[in-house]
């Protein structure tokens, strides 16, 4: 990590004095990062977006931003830029108007806010639209005006609340590598908040796990995949089986640990783990193997319960390991598929297979 | 990506004036059926509304007393002109009507006559009288009665009675009139009323939506603000005063605002003021400014509310992350964002107020009285339906044209009550 940008201290927020939605949140955000806060609703991560852009005041704790504190500094002073859910263009401008609005706040000159406005528009592939009314675009475009809006008077930070929430799939996904690209273009930290996972993992640099108003997990993608650090973590991101069991054996990067029905798995243990401990294995349906020449640690005889189509690929929900609800997920057109009823062998390597301490 | 045309394709794939001829089409259909919804709502107001109105108005250029009473004299004066003496045809034909027509008719005909030359209504209505029982020749029984039968002034103003049309009244409403060679002058300036109580009710509006903007505008941005018993507080003092009679409220003004009212005494009591100078808080433009604010305050206050409880408070947020002090939040996005209600409430007010009648009768001196007070006095009082048609039609031109004038530079589809 290069330099410390952003920095949340000890940051907790209560709206009616009686609980806390963000408790005790520790954070930092190095320069240029593209950091997604992601949690199931009502986690607290809008209310940390907006302590940030300066509407909420943090009740205890201290929030930096580029090095000075922040949290009596109004939100008009903050340069700043924000994308709210709904994009927010005022209705009452034209598009030109609305990109011109920071600009003109910022008593810059005519002709350069002309100039300004026409590159920012240009950036957004949406020149043509500068005399048009919000209410005469899609919610795409409207999108896209509101991200120009955004970035039109070179912010350091932006800060996107959910912004692609209401376009539909394909657009969305059409404009979540349009943002990513405007961030590598241009240099600037994005936190960006959302409560879909793929476009979490897909956009960010590192993504924050929220719940229940506290980071769970803060870490690349990748290594938010491959290790989450809790149940919480493994279970919300991507699709995990979670076999309870208890720790039997625990040694340097391994451990053995003994499922319900009497059954010995070996895992790689995550942090917090003692022998006797009560855990939660976790592993992802894919890396769960049918093949009889199955070479892993992990090998046993599991009873199909159902069988799920799924166009490219099919799901087994199998009963293996004290555990009735155990998913695999088998691609589509890979030789015989078991039968409903039928005992099958399956097996999964330790690698794939961590043991989290419970919460 | 397949799913996104560009325009370009769009644009080039149809045939514009095609398009715009169905798309044309559609919306004709659409606005006819919008018309049959409210066909019902139509004729109802057809009937009790617009064609009443429109009966009445036409009162205001109606002429047709004279005519109907004295028909053989209309034709003799046809091709009579006023530089012939008055011959014995004309006395014949007018004696003829007289003894025709009913007392009441030639009465109603006498009233109309007074507006041509003064002083022949009773003229008129003593000769009647004798002519009734006179025989032929009538010219000497006519100038018996009265002498001016024999001028041809008096002659000249009865043919100028004679046609059913006239602007007699449209132009005495604005001060104006004809002269004997039928050209437009002004009424003399001890006779000239109207223009002024027409000016007058126009000053009296605009100062009361004035204030009503004044004062409901942070009342309604504090309603709108405020959430739970405050805002459902200040909701029922705004609707209050719809609970109270409009003449209870009004005379609860006299009490409070008269030399030993409320308002006085109290200042007098908290030594602000000499007890011998109250101030003169009413039967002058101050007690109907303040009265007619008051009554009219909710009917601003509402419409501002509403407009403003639906103005979403991330749009003052979005400002303010975009660098925007407070001030510039509230001048370049709240109230641009609230001015249709403005507007509402200000039309709302400003129509309101240029009708209004008893509050400026009860706490108005004479010099208050707006164009209502006069309708009410030509129709009731003095009944002279053709005055209180004209002015009555002077106004309602007057609201048309600043209603077209409004819609021009605000625009009626930005008006929004709700
Ligand atoms: N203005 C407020 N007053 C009182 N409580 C609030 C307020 N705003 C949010 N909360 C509460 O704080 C908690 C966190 O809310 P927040 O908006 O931060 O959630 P979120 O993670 O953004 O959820 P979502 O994904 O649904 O947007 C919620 O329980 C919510 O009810
Ligand atoms: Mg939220």
């Amino acid at each position: 990590m290069t330099e410390r940008f952003i920095a949340f201290e000890g940051v907790r927020k209560s709206y009616d004095g009686k609980s806390y939605v963000v408790r005790g949140l520790d954070l930092d955000v190095a320069r240029g990062e593209f950091l997604t806060l992601l949690g199931p609703s009502g986690s607290g991560k809008t209310t940390t977006l907006m302590m940030l852009a300066g509407f909420e005041t943090p009740t205890h704790g201290s929030i930096t931003l580029g090095g000075g504190r922040i949290e009596r500094v109004p939100p008009h002073r903050r340069n700043i830029g924000v994308v709210f859910q709904n994009y927010a263009l005022f209705p009452h401008m034209t598009v030109g108007e609305n990109l011109a609005f920071p600009l003109k706040m910022r008593r810059m000159s005519k002709a350069d806010v002309t100039q300004c406005v026409r590159h920012a528009l240009d950036m957004v592939r949406m020149s043509s639209f500068e005399g048009r009314r919000p209410n005469q675009l899609s919610g795409g475009q409207q999108q896209r005006i509101a991200l120009a809006r955004a970035l039109v008077f070179e912010p350091q930070l932006v800060l996107m609340d959910e912004p692609l929430g209401a376009l539909d799939k394909q657009l969305r996904e059409h404009m979540q590598l349009e943002i990513k690209h405007l961030h590598n273009r241009l240099g600037i930290n994005v936190v960006y908040v959302t409560h879909d996972q793929s476009e979490a993992l897909t956009m960010s640099d590192r993504v924050g796990v929220f719940n229940d108003g506290t980071l769970q997990q803060i870490a690349s993608p990748h290594d938010l995949y491959e290790a989450p650090a809790n149940p919480f973590v493994a279970t919300f991101i991507g699709e995990n089986n979670a076999i309870a069991g208890e720790v039997v054996e625990l040694s340097n990067g391994t451990c053995r640990i003994k499922a319900s029905d009497g059954s010995l798995i070996s895992a790689i243990p995550g942090g917090g783990l003692k022998i006797g401990a009560r855990t939660t294995l976790v592993l992802r349906p894919e890396r769960i193997s049918l093949a009889e020449d199955l070479a892993g640690a992990n090998r046993f005889t599991a009873h199909v319960n159902e069988l799920i189509y799924h166009g490219d690929h099919m799901r087994l929900r199998v009963t293996v390991c004290g555990c009735d609800d155990v998913r695999i997920k088998i691609p589509a057109g890979a030789g015989r598929t078991p039968q409903p009823g039928a005992h099958i062998d399956i097996g999964w390597a330790r690698e794939d297979c961590r043991a989290l301490a419970q919460s | 990506m397949a799913i996104t045309l560009s325009d370009e394709v769009v644009r080039n794939a149809i045939d514009t004036a095609a398009l715009t001829r169905r798309l044309r089409g559609l919306r004709r259909r659409s606005r006819i059926k919008a018309l049959l919804l409210v066909a019902p709502l139509m004729l109802f107001l057809l009937s009790v509304f617009v064609l009443p109105i429109g009966l009445l108005l036409t009162r205001s250029v109606d002429n047709s007393d004279v005519s109907l009473a004295l028909p053989n004299t209309a034709t003799a004066l046809s091709s009579w002109s006023s530089e012939h003496a008055p011959d014995e045809p004309l006395f014949a034909a007018l004696a003829a009507d007289l003894k025709a027509s009913s007392r009441e008719r030639v009465a109603e005909a006498a009233k109309r006559l007074n507006n041509y030359e003064s002083g022949i209504r009773s003229s008129l209505l003593k000769t009647a009288r004798t002519i009734r029982k006179a025989e032929a020749p009538y010219q000497p029984a006519f100038v018996e009665a009265d002498p001016r039968w024999a001028t041809p002034e008096r002659w000249a103003a009865l043919k100028q009675a004679m046609p059913r049309l006239t602007d007699f009244y449209l132009l005495a409403a604005l001060d104006l009139q004809r002269d004997e060679m039928g050209r437009i002058t002004g009424v003399a300036p001890e006779n000239a009323v109207h223009l002024d109580v027409l000016i007058r009710t126009f000053v009296v509006s605009i100062s009361v939506t004035l204030s009503c903007v004044l004062l409901g505008y942070p009342l309604a941005a504090l309603m709108a603000r405020s959430t739970g018993w405050v805002a459902n507080t200040l909701l029922i003092l705004v609707l209050l005063p719809f609970w109270t009679s409009l003449l209870v409220r009004t005379s609860a003004w006299v009490v409070l605002l008269q030399s030993r009212g409320i308002v006085n005494s109290a200042l007098i009591w908290l030594g602000l003021l000499d007890p011998t100078q109250p101030l003169e808080l009413i039967y002058n433009r101050a007690g109907v400014l303040i009265a007619m604010t008051h009554i009219l305050l909710p009917f601003m206050v509402l419409p501002i509310y509403s407009v403003m409880k639906t103005i979403p408070p991330v749009y003052m947020r979005a400002a303010s992350s975009l660098g925007a002090p407070p001030s510039s939040v509230f001048w370049r996005v709240y109230l641009p964002m609230s001015m249709p209600g403005v507007s509402a409430g200000g039309l709302l007010v400003f129509i309101l107020a240029l009708g209004y009648y008893i509050t400026p009768a009860l706490v108005g001196g004479p010099r208050d009285q707006m164009v209502s007070y006069f309708i009410a006095y030509y129709a009731n009082q003095v009944t002279n339906w053709g005055m209180a048609a004209a002015l009555s039609a002077i106004l309602l031109v007057a609201v048309l044209v600043l209603y077209a004038l409004y819609n021009r530079l605000i625009g009626i589809d930005r008006l929004r009550i709700g």
